[in-house]
Order: structure tokens, then sequence, then C-alpha cells
């Protein structure tokens, strides 16, 4: 998360330029673009539209259809807590109430510090570790409220 | 010698990376002569992080290790391998692993995943050498015979499936890996695409030698970085020896591979979506016919096969068809890879010739429920798949075994639930996964899963729950009947055996109103801004 860049155009031109002889360039190029400013500016759809002479709506369409693909800038961490059956066994939701009640969000929003981002996901296939959760790229197995505390503790005091 | 760290997700998820660290400054500070590995992982997840030294006798496993234990395991001598605490003794023996029939797994956890020679020592690339032996034809027929079956969840002859593309003529053929494994409770493909990815290079390029395809992918889902980063490395290994490539090892075949990134998408694990996917399109599925065998990746013949049966592949050309058909039951031939899951003492990878029951797996591997409180229901084969109560424990897990319970083998993942489950909680989700992962191309799956946990809701809040359950079942009969693919399809089977095996959680007193459904809702929508 630390070395995000601010949207540029030229810079996004430069990623696009060097993914675009893929053959199903576009998801790779959306990929190479969040990697690089941390969400995928709306800037970017004639850029990407006019390189794979796609329509705007096409790139749009795409965009907007997975999960992944940012529309704003996330918190400078980014906690993703696994609800899925196996996390529920383990009262995932138990974590995931006492993570929402502690930084006064929803899972899908950001702190008003922009410090934390929480988001949903469903599975990481650690599902003999549950509850499971991702932090920043980080997987962490058996996060019970305490371990979430702990990681939300570390995270800050990086930054 | 060799310390063993592992670096599977699951592994570095309870801090190996750290174990490791600190293993490597005691290696340096008692100026030994040691090396450690990063290995993959046993699959034996309550153990993790689990270190291993190698012996004179073999390997010995100590674990779970914190970084706190490891200046005492130095203290007793474990490079030596003797006792401590958390020794486990020699790894083979330890009963779990002991007990498993291990073919895809064979090198998991065993090998160092990212060196070629160590592949190459432990029996990789033999599967291979022989299938640059054979006709095509030969290939085929060999994978036939096996018996081997799609293991992603649909269980397929995996054989018929190359036949139709081996005999469609085209320019150009694909072989695509579907490593989109999003089913909870799943975890075998991230196993071996972290702690053996040749083995699946290997299954990928005998697959392109089989049907004459020069060009594979694997669609790795995004909340699998780890496994998405070894293939990229694993593939840029293989390459540069010669193993992928123009002339795969020195064949005169041309053979190569690209691993691709999903994007968070459940249904991209459906074939055409996830082809729609590598298209660089909207995850949509499409119509079949055609089949991706005919008209499948940019239109042309397509294998799309699971990671596990394409790791399979190997060891089937390696050790012959027959080999490996001698292992299983019924039209279940070959070993199953169980991955216990949920609430469970002992979850982990357990990987048996098919015919071991429910009721074996969970007891006799996985040691009942993790919390100690009793075993109320389990649902086999992810969030599509049945919830079974104690009383079905006996079902041997085995495709059609499961099909006569009005269950779903899928992919080999058992989720274990304990008392404190509510079965009407769980239906629920089931509808409400299915909403939030459509695709929305057809309306039953669409508006179906939406109504489904709007009908659910008026049940738990006891408005005319007779009724509610009338419409309820009639929706899924729709569902079942009308949706274009297997999210829909089979939404219906978690949400019916549900109401059929736990009737009594459909009959409960409505919540108070701090726990209603308005707050649910708002949750649903807010967890999934772009629906």
């Amino acid at each position: 998360m630390t070395t995000i860049q601010a949207w540029d155009a030229d810079r996004a031109l430069v990623r696009i330029r060097e993914l675009e002889h893929l053959p199903g360039a576009l998801l790779p190029i959306l990929h190479a673009l969040q990697d690089e400013f941390g969400y995928v500016d709306k800037a970017a759809v004639p850029l990407v539209a006019g390189a794979l002479n796609l329509s705007h709506a096409e790139v749009h369409g795409v965009m907007t259809f997975y999960h992944d693909f940012r529309h704003a800038l996330p918190g400078r961490h980014v906690l993703k807590l696994c609800r899925a059956e196996a996390c529920q066994s383990m009262a995932c939701d138990k974590t995931i109430q006492h993570v929402e009640n502690r930084l006064g969000i929803r899972l899908g929003q950001t702190t008003d510090d922009e410090s934390f981002t929480v988001e949903p996901v469903y599975c990481l296939g650690l599902c003999a570790l549950s509850p499971a959760a991702m932090l920043d790229g980080k997987p962490y197995g058996r996060v019970s409220p305490q371990v979430a505390d702990f990681l939300i503790d570390s995270a800050r005091r990086r930054q | 010698m060799k310390i063993y760290v592992p670096c599977d997700a699951a592994a570095l998820a309870m801090g190996a990376d750290a174990v490791a660290r600190a293993v490597e400054s005691q290696i340096a500070a008692r100026g030994l002569d040691a090396v450690v590995v990063r290995n993959g992982s046993r699959g034996m997840f309550w153990l993790e992080p689990l270190v291993e030294v190698e012996t004179g006798k073999g390997r010995v496993a100590y674990g779970p290790v914190s970084v706190e234990a490891v200046g005492g395991l130095f203290d007793a001598g474990f490079v030596d391998g003797k006792p401590h605490p958390l020794c486990l003794g020699l790894t083979e023996e330890i009963p779990y692993l002991k007990r498993q029939e291990r073919l895809t797994f064979v090198r998991c956890g065993v090998v160092d995943p990212l060196s070629l020679a160590d592949y190459i020592g432990h029996g990789g690339y033999r599967g291979l050498e022989r299938a640059l032996k054979l006709t095509r034809e030969t290939i085929v027929e060999e994978v036939a015979t096996s018996g081997l079956r799609g293991r992603g969840g649909a269980g397929f002859p995996t054989g018929i499936k190359w036949r139709t593309v081996l005999n469609t003529a085209a320019d150009q053929k694909y072989i695509v890996c579907n490593a989109d494994e999003g089913d909870s409770g799943t975890y075998a493909d991230r196993m071996i695409m972290e702690g053996d990815p040749f083995v699946l290079i290997e299954g990928m390029t005998i697959a392109g030698l089989a049907v004459d395809a020069t060009m594979g992918y694997i669609y790795v889902r995004s909340e699998y970085p780890h496994s998405f980063r070894t293939l990229q490395r694993a593939i840029q290994l293989a390459r540069e020896k010669g193993y992928l490539g123009a002339n795969v090892a020195d064949s005169g075949k041309s053979f190569d591979l690209d691993v691709r990134l999903g994007a968070g998408a459940y249904i991209c694990g459906e074939e055409t979506s996830l082809l729609e996917s590598l298209e660089g399109k909207r995850g949509q599925i499409r119509y079949k016919p055609p089949l991706p065998a005919i008209e499948g990746l940019f239109g042309k013949p397509t294998v799309v096969n699971n990671v596990i049966s394409l790791a399979t592949v190997p060891i089937i050309l390696d050790k012959g068809a027959e080999h490996y058909r001698d292992f299983g039951m019924g039209k279940s031939r070959g070993t199953l890879t169980i991955q216990l899951a949920g609430n469970i003492k002992y979850g982990g990878l357990v990987e048996k010739a098919f015919g071991l029951t429910l009721r074996e797996a969970i007891y006799d591997f996985g040691g009942g429920t993790a919390s100690g409180r009793p075993l109320r229901a389990v649902q086999v084969g992810g969030p599509l798949g049945a919830y079974f109560p104690e009383s079905l424990l006996d079902t041997p897990l085995d495709y059609e075994a499961f099909t006569a319970k009005r269950g779903l083998l899928g992919h080999g993942g058992i989720v274990v639930f304990d008392d404190t489950v509510d079965l009407a909680k769980q239906a629920r989700f089931a509808m409400e996964f299915c909403a939030i992962e459509s695709c929305g191309k057809c309306t039953p799956c669409r508006i179906g899963s939406t109504r489904g946990v709007e009908v659910i809701d008026r049940i738990i809040a006891n408005q005319d729950r007779t009724k509610n359950l009338e419409v309820l079942d009639d929706l899924c009969e729709l569902l079942l009947d009308g949706s274009l693919c297997a999210l829909g399809g089979l939404t219906p089977y978690p949400v019916l055996s549900a109401v059929q095996h736990f009737p009594e959680d459909f009959s409960k007193p409505a919540p108070s109103p701090s726990q209603t459904i308005g707050i649910q809702k708002a949750r649903l929508q807010e967890a999934n801004p772009w629906h």
C-alpha cells in the first residue's frame, strides 16, 4: 500500500502500452492500473477503450462487474474479512462486528481518517484456520476479535 | 542440512515467515551449516507452522512452532531430530499422513516448490517423458481409461473432454486451467499451486500434447496472490529449462503457458464465465452448446480442467491408467482430495481413494469439532452443496452416493458446524451469496436469489410462515429448472436441505426487533456496492 502513486494519465498510458498486446488484455490492464494507483480512475476508461478498440461502455461494464476493481482510493490499510461458510462456522460474524464497531464503519467502507478500508471476502482458501483475514495482502488465520485488534493496532503503528 | 519452513499461504497465516526468519538468525548466530527451505504445506493445518529437519532416519517434524519456541528448539538439538515437547516424530509416520493415499499430492510439502531439480528428483516430468513417446490418441485413451473425472465439482470424465477437443479440427487450440477455487471449505488447488506448481505445468503440457494445443492459460482467483506469484515464477523456470516454449523437452513440440488473475467474481469458476473473463469481458456465462471443447477460448476448441484434474495427469501417465483406476469405488476412480474445514479440530487435506465415509473423514481424521460441542450440520461441496445432518454422515464420499442423497461432492470441501449453527441463517446466506455473485444473465438466478433472501427473511420473522415456505419451495424449483448454470441451479441445494433436515430452525419464534431484517438488508447492499 505504500508504493501507490497519484493518478497520472501519462503513467497510466505507459502501463496500458505494456499490456495492450496480450490476448484478452483488459483484466491485466485494469489490475495493473489498480496496482499503480490503488483504484481505477474514471479517467482511465477512454484511455483503455482507445488502446483496446473497445467502447467506453464495454470497459465500464467490465470495471463494474468485478468486485476487485475500486472506483476510489482505499484507506492506507485494506483489511479483508472472510464471511464465507467455513469462517461462519467459527464465528466470523463476531470478528466482523467487532471490527465494524471498533473502526466505526461497515464492511465496504473506509474510515474518515482514511486509515482503514474493511472489505468482505468470500473465501481466502484458509478454511482450516477460520476465521480468516487478509491485511494489506498478508494472510491471517484464527482471527478472533482479539487477533483483529492486534492486527489493527500493529498496522496503525506502522503508519 | 536442511530445515523446512512452509511458504504455503495457510502456514504464512499462522506466522511461518517470522518463524523462517527466526530459524535463519539462529543458524547464523550458532554458526550452523544449515539452510532453510521453503516447502509447501503437508496439509495438517492445526500444526502450522510445521517445521521439519532432515535427519539420517528421515524428516522429523515439529509443530506448531511459534517464533518464541525457535530458540528452545535449537537448544534441545532439533537440528539432529532430538526430542522436544513440539516434536511429532518422523513426518511420514504421523498417522494423519500415513493413512492417506497421496498420488496427486505426493510431493506437496515435501519439495521446494520452485526447484525444478527437486521436482525431477522426486519423480517429476516422468509422465511427460512417457507421453512424448505416445500418440495423441494413446495419451487421451490413457486418461480415459484411468477413470479420471473433473475434480472441480461436476465430475465430468476428463478423457471424454480431451477426446472432443482432439477430434475437433482447428488452427489453434487451448488448454485452460480453472484455478478459480471459490468454494468455501476448499483449498486443494491453492496447496498444489503453492506447494508443487510444476506438476500442474507438466499436466497442462501433457494435455497440450494430447489435443494438439500449443497455448495454455491458468486463471487464478485474486484471493490467491501467493499462488499467482508462485506460478509466475515456476512458469519462468520451466521456460528457462526448456520444459515450456517452442521445443518442449527437445521434442520439437511447442507449448507455452500464461497465468492470469481473476478479479473477485465467484461466477468465474463456471467454465464459460471463466473463458469470457480470460477474453477480457464481464464474467457472464455462455449458452451451451457450443461446448468449450468445440468453441472455447477466443472461439477455439479448449480443454477447461480444474487444477487437481490437470495435476493428476502426470502420475496417470507415469504409473499407467490401471494404477490410478485401481483406487476408488464404483464410477469414482482414483483418489479424492478431501478438505476438512470450518469447525473442525484437525483441519487439513486428506487424499484418499474414493469410498471413505463422511463420518470417517470428520472423526477419524478431523477429530470432531474444534469447539468440542456436538456436530450439527455438515456442508459438503462449497456454497452450493447441501447441508447434511448427523444421520447422513455414513454417506460415502463418492459422486453418485452424494447425488443419491440430494447432495453434492463438488470439489471435496467439508465444512463442519457445531450445534450453535442456525440453518435458517445459513439458508438465507446461500440466497444472499447467489444474489451477490450472480452474473445477471438469467432471470431465475438474478432476481430469484434476491426474492429468496426476502422470502427467508419473512419465514424467520414468522410472517405467514407456512405460505412462505411454499413460496420458497416453488422459487427453488424455478431456480433448479430455469437457471442457465450451476450457481442459480444449485443454490436450492443448501436452502432446501436446510429446510428438509433442520425444519426446527425454520419454526423458531421471530427474533427481537433489534435483529430484524432491515439491518441485514442494509448490510447486503453495503457489502456489495455494485449490485
